[in-house]
């Protein structure tokens, strides 16, 4: 007879594998990838092929050459850092900033601490706060690209916000000391717009509704806890609500604030990763309330009109700390000197 | 402006001061007497805190040789006699000798000379394994395999042998602390006398199973046959549980027991290679 | 009614429980028989007879050494062959009783008519001195002497007694043809230790899954209404002792703690039926019920075995090893030990022969933990999985020991969801020991 396989228990496995749940975010990610595409045509594409090939170019020969060690590519996660660092370019960025952003984020986020599981710092992030502060100007060129189907948009004020977010506008227009119903006014950011499609942006922050299907096929799946998403869309709304009804012409409303910028994108996809995220649901909600407060920091009395990328990055590095002062509720009483 | 700059100067003066009669006080509170004796012995010891002299580490043990009334009771393994011999001048008292001793795998049972029965499937550790089953092949007293000992080394002296699946001892680097002893769960390593010459008789071996059992299992087993037993000139050599054992205090490295055993489970270690033969050939 | 559940952790592996209407057999009767010493946790019986012994069914074959300890009783009538040592699954050697049956000769007194006995005579104290001399233990797994659990210590109050029939491991179905075939005898056991503990109420958990028992049981609530039967929510590790006080009652059993600190005793479905025997029949523990499945077996089983008939001749009886099984499974699949011996006996702890193949039981390759925190939300203490393995694998007792290594109750969860395919549980069980040894040699203050 031949012989048994003796092991510890348990004996069975359950269906989670690493390249499943990566999958998932992928599978997450389609939403706001076809809206990307459908809405910025070819520069979306090249953005996103350029992204997910670089990205899993350089991890595997890193992996290869330099680690020397069976490459993890099969894993999935460098696809998904590909399309995050994609997603957060502005649509007119070129290509070979995209390349540029890739190596920074695998090569120095991911890989110099040892791979997936050990970076400290979202490697998409790091590559694109790197980009932003290498090359401004490229980052926020917010320049109309053509659409792949030129004519489904234009019934929409494609001229009057050409070239920049609805942040940066309003960031300006403060600068220039104009009060926030003047800019409103002259700008039409409707919040029903803002939700389905709108012009300025990167390429994953356009359109709020294909996020929340994503983050809803995150839940369903059990692919993250809504902890984190939550408790930024809360602390989002809460603080730039009391900021807002101190002085509604100085602080753009919550609404307002929830539905621009990276928030939706950041909160879902880039604040949820698993590795750089604190691991006790106690320890996610006050990751989560960080990167609110942070973020509307930044947003209303930082120089940058956008504030989710730092406020992840600072976050992340706390996330040791909260690892080592959250636990997880215990069961049981400790009893001491048992 | 003068009047900021002498305020300035003035209160820190005066607060450094104060701090400083405080941090006076406090230091003189909290003083711990220690015996500075204690800082002398550690000096002299290795560092590695292994725990092989069975203390904590080698603060601890420099504590316990400077409260001991003699140093029969404490050694350290790693620093070997020369140590021992700094630390008793240290502190006035007598040192005996000691020999050097060896870590010593007793098992043989490489690849092939046993028979595997099941297949393991689990992390890569004697522990687990050991705690699951006794062994994955047909001898239940044979080493694991998984490398317990080699992690447990401090100094890099044990490897895993790919080919034979089994632990192999650097003798130059072994410091005899005994941390492997205590990582195998099979109790197959033991400490030795190192030997003249690193010259040393002893069998490797631990199967308690009947002969027949002993060798169905594994074709270099201690059968328990007591040849050596008889062979030996100086009553070194016990069988008990079907297993030899040489007590190398009594072992004069005459080898009779070597060329007596059947399956060849005594091992004579560093005796040149044409002595070897010539007992072979005196039988 | 809404199901009740434990509230953190836990996972949901497939129930996978394809033996459900496999009806109980009687297995055949062996020419020789193994019974072994040491079936039970504590200090292993010490046997009463010689070879060339003639013995009866029932008899009494060794008896109790120390406080924690249970006597064996002979399953067999036929001639002590000798007292050897016998391998057990694990390959560990333990004093046993080699019996060469013949026919089936019961000792006096023994009841063997089967009809249903629903008065209750014994006093409290019989019961429990009943419950002791017949060898009951613990059907569960743990193999811990019912009568100890029974008899409350000075200063403890028992006020729940629930009796497990949760029976949340997959593939296991031994607890559940039980309740179906005698859910009679279950509740008239149940009533018996409740009048050893001197309680008026019991409560049996039951899983979702199994809504044919839980309808059966809630048949008989107007002549047994003192016995609730709780629906539990069906996930993995419902039936463990402390999730099912928790579920149950609502209480936590302490760190380091025993049910009865929260007034607590638990006792399995199959224990019920064997102190309904023992204390109305007079039968000792010498059958048990026995699933032999496996997705890859042709037929599902659920066997009556004597105690002491070789693994390898029910292994047989179910057709064989099949030619992709690769692990056999004393046990269920998420804490059952793998058979390294298939040749020995069965024992009062066997509760099932799992047979699975190499797609299903294969460990996944280790890679990097992505730090996705699944075995903390997995695990049902509240413990860090991933925390503790790498302090395991690090050798770091006192901060092991900080984390409450010791609450880890081996269930599993943490290894069966990783998707990394870290052998979590491996590595924490290992340090689990070291530091439980740690702490038990340091003085008690």
């Amino acid at each position: 007879m031949k012989n048994l396989i003796v092991s510890p228990s348990p004996h069975i496995h359950g269906p989670k594998s690493t390249r499943s749940l990566m999958t998932d975010v992928i599978i997450a990610l389609a939403p706001a990838m076809l809206v990307s595409v459908w809405y910025f045509g070819v520069s979306a594409i090249t953005l996103l092929v350029t992204g997910v090939v670089s990205c899993v170019a350089v991890e595997y020969l890193i992996q290869r050459f330099l680690m020397k060690k069976e490459p993890s590519v099969k894993d999935c996660s460098a696809i998904v850092t590909g399309i995050l660092l994609a997603l957060n370019m502005p649509p007119a960025a070129p290509w070979w900033l995209v390349v540029i952003g890739s190596v920074v984020a695998i090569g120095i986020a991911k890989m110099t601490f040892g791979g997936i599981g050990q970076n400290l710092f979202n490697p998409a992030l790091v590559g694109r706060v790197f980009l932003l502060v290498s090359f401004p100007v490229l980052m926020t060129n917010y320049a109309q690209v053509d659409p792949l189907f030129p004519g489904a948009f234009s019934g929409h004020a494609v001229d009057a916000v050409s070239g920049a977010t609805p942040l940066a506008i309003v960031k300006e227009g403060l600068g220039k000391g104009m009060t926030l119903s003047q800019i409103f006014a002259e700008n039409d950011f409707s919040s029903a717009q803002m939700f389905f499609v709108r012009i300025g942006g990167s390429a994953g922050e356009v359109s709020a509704i294909a996020l929340l299907i994503g983050f809803a096929y995150l839940l369903v799946r059990k692919v993250i806890k809504p902890h984190i998403p939550l408790a930024i869309f809360a602390t989002v709304f809460v603080f730039s609500g009391i900021l807002w009804l101190a002085d509604p012409e100085r602080y753009a409303d919550p609404l307002f604030n929830l539905l621009t910028g990276g928030i939706l994108l950041g909160a879902i996809f880039m604040a949820t990763d698993y590795v750089t995220s604190p691991m006790s649901t106690k320890g996610m909600v006050i990751y989560g309330i960080g990167i609110g407060m942070l973020t509307i920091l930044i947003r209303d009395f930082g120089s940058y009109p956008e504030g989710v990328s730092f406020a992840i990055l600072i976050m992340n590095a706390v996330v040791p700390l909260l690892n080592m002062y959250c636990k997880p509720k215990r069961f049981g009483k400790e009893v001491k000197n048992g | 402006m003068s009047t900021i700059i002498i305020l300035t100067v003035v209160s820190l003066s005066v607060l450094g001061v104060i701090l400083a009669v405080i941090l006076y006080f406090v230091a003189q509170k909290f003083k711990v007497v220690e015996d500075p004796r204690i800082d002398q012995v550690e000096a002299c010891l290795p560092g590695a805190n292994c725990g092989g002299c069975g203390y904590a580490g080698c603060r601890a043990f420099a504590e316990s040789c400077v409260k001991a009334s003699n140093l029969d009771n404490n050694y350290c393994p790693v620093g070997g006699n020369a140590v021992m011999k700094n630390i008793a001048a240290k502190l006035g008292m007598e040192v005996s000798e000691k020999l050097p001793m060896t870590a010593v795998v007793r098992c043989s049972g490489a690849c092939g000379k046993r028979t595997a029965v099941v297949e393991y499937d689990g992390t890569a550790s004697c522990m687990a394994k050991s705690a699951l089953y006794t062994d994955s092949s047909s001898c239940q007293y044979g080493c694991l395999g998984e490398g317990d000992c080699a992690r447990a080394c401090k100094f890099g002296a044990i490897r895993m042998n790919a080919e034979t699946g089994l632990p192999e001892v650097d003798e130059d680097k072994c410091t005899a602390c005994g941390a492997c002893v205590k990582a195998c769960p099979q109790n197959i390593i033991e400490l030795r006398n190192k030997g003249p010459k690193s010259r040393r008789v002893f069998v490797s071996c631990v199967n308690k199973d009947k002969g027949a059992v002993a060798r169905k299992a594994c074709s270099v087993a201690c059968i328990g046959c007591r040849k050596c037993e008889k062979a030996c000139p100086f009553g070194a050599i016990t069988v008990e549980d079907n297993v030899a054992y040489i007590d190398f205090n009594k072992c004069r490295l005459c080898r009779k027991c070597v060329a007596e055993c059947p399956t060849g489970a005594i091992h004579a270690v560093n005796f040149p290679q044409e002595t070897n033969k010539q007992i072979k050939n005196d039988e | 009614m809404m199901s009740k559940t434990f509230p953190m952790g836990g996972v949901h592996p497939d129930d996978s429980k394809i033996s459900a209407n496999a009806a109980i057999e009687d297995f055949p009767l062996p020419a020789v028989a193994y019974v072994s010493m040491s079936q039970h946790l504590g200090a292993p019986a010490e046997p009463v007879v010689e070879a060339g012994q003639e013995v009866k069914a029932g008899q009494l074959i060794g008896k109790p050494s120390g406080f924690i300890s249970a006597p064996v009783h002979s399953p067999y009538s036929g001639v002590v062959k000798n007292v050897d040592y016998v391998a057990d699954l694990s390959g560990n050697k333990a004093k046993t009783v080699v019996i060469e049956v013949s026919g089936d000769q019961w000792d006096d007194g023994i009841d063997r008519s089967g009809e249903i006995k629903r008065d209750i005579v014994l006093s409290g104290p019989e019961i429990i001195a009943k419950i002791a001399e017949k060898g009951i233990v613990g059907l569960g797994g743990a193999t811990f002497p019912t009568s100890v659990k029974l008899s409350v210590p000075k200063g403890k109050k028992a006020e729940y007694l629930i009796v497990n029939g949760a029976e949340c491991e997959p593939f296991i179905t031994s607890d559940y043809r039980q309740m179906i075939e005698q859910p009679e005898q279950l509740l008239i056991g149940t009533r018996i230790m409740m009048k050893a503990l001197s309680l008026d109420r019991a409560y049996i958990g039951i899983e979702e899954n199994k809504p044919e028992a839980i309808e059966k049981l809630r048949g008989y609530s107007k002549e047994y209404g003192d016995i609730e039967i709780v629906k539990l929510r069906k996930k993995y590790p419902q039936g463990g002792e402390k999730q099912l006080i928790k579920a149950v009652t609502g209480r936590n059993v302490p760190s380091m703690g025993l049910p009865i600190d929260v007034g607590a005793v638990v006792q399995n479905v199959s224990t019920a039926i064997a102190v309904y025997n023992a204390v109305q029949h007079n039968m000792p523990l010498v059958e048990k019920v026995v699933t032999v499945t496996g997705n890859c077996l042709p037929v599902q089983k659920n066997f009556r075995v004597r105690l002491g008939v070789k693994l390898s001749e029910l292994i047989g009886h179910a057709g064989g090893v099949p030619e992709d099984c690769v692990k056999i499974i004393s046990g269920g699949p998420m804490m059952g030990k793998a058979v390294y011996n298939i040749d020995a006996p069965v024992v009062k702890g066997t509760s099932s022969l799992l047979f699975l193949t190499r797609k299903e039981t294969a460990r996944r390759p280790e890679s990097n933990c992505i730090r996705c925190a699944s075995c903390v939300s997995a695990c049902p203490m509240g413990l860090e999985p991933y925390l503790l393995g790498k302090l395991a694998r690090l050798s770091k007792m006192e901060e092991l020991e900080k984390n409450r290594v010791y609450d880890c109750i081996e269930c599993g969860c943490c290894s069966y969801t990783c998707p990394a395919g870290i052998p979590l549980l491996d590595n924490i069980r290992l340090a689990k020991a070291s530091v439980l040894k740690i702490m038990r040699s340091r003085p008690k203050k």
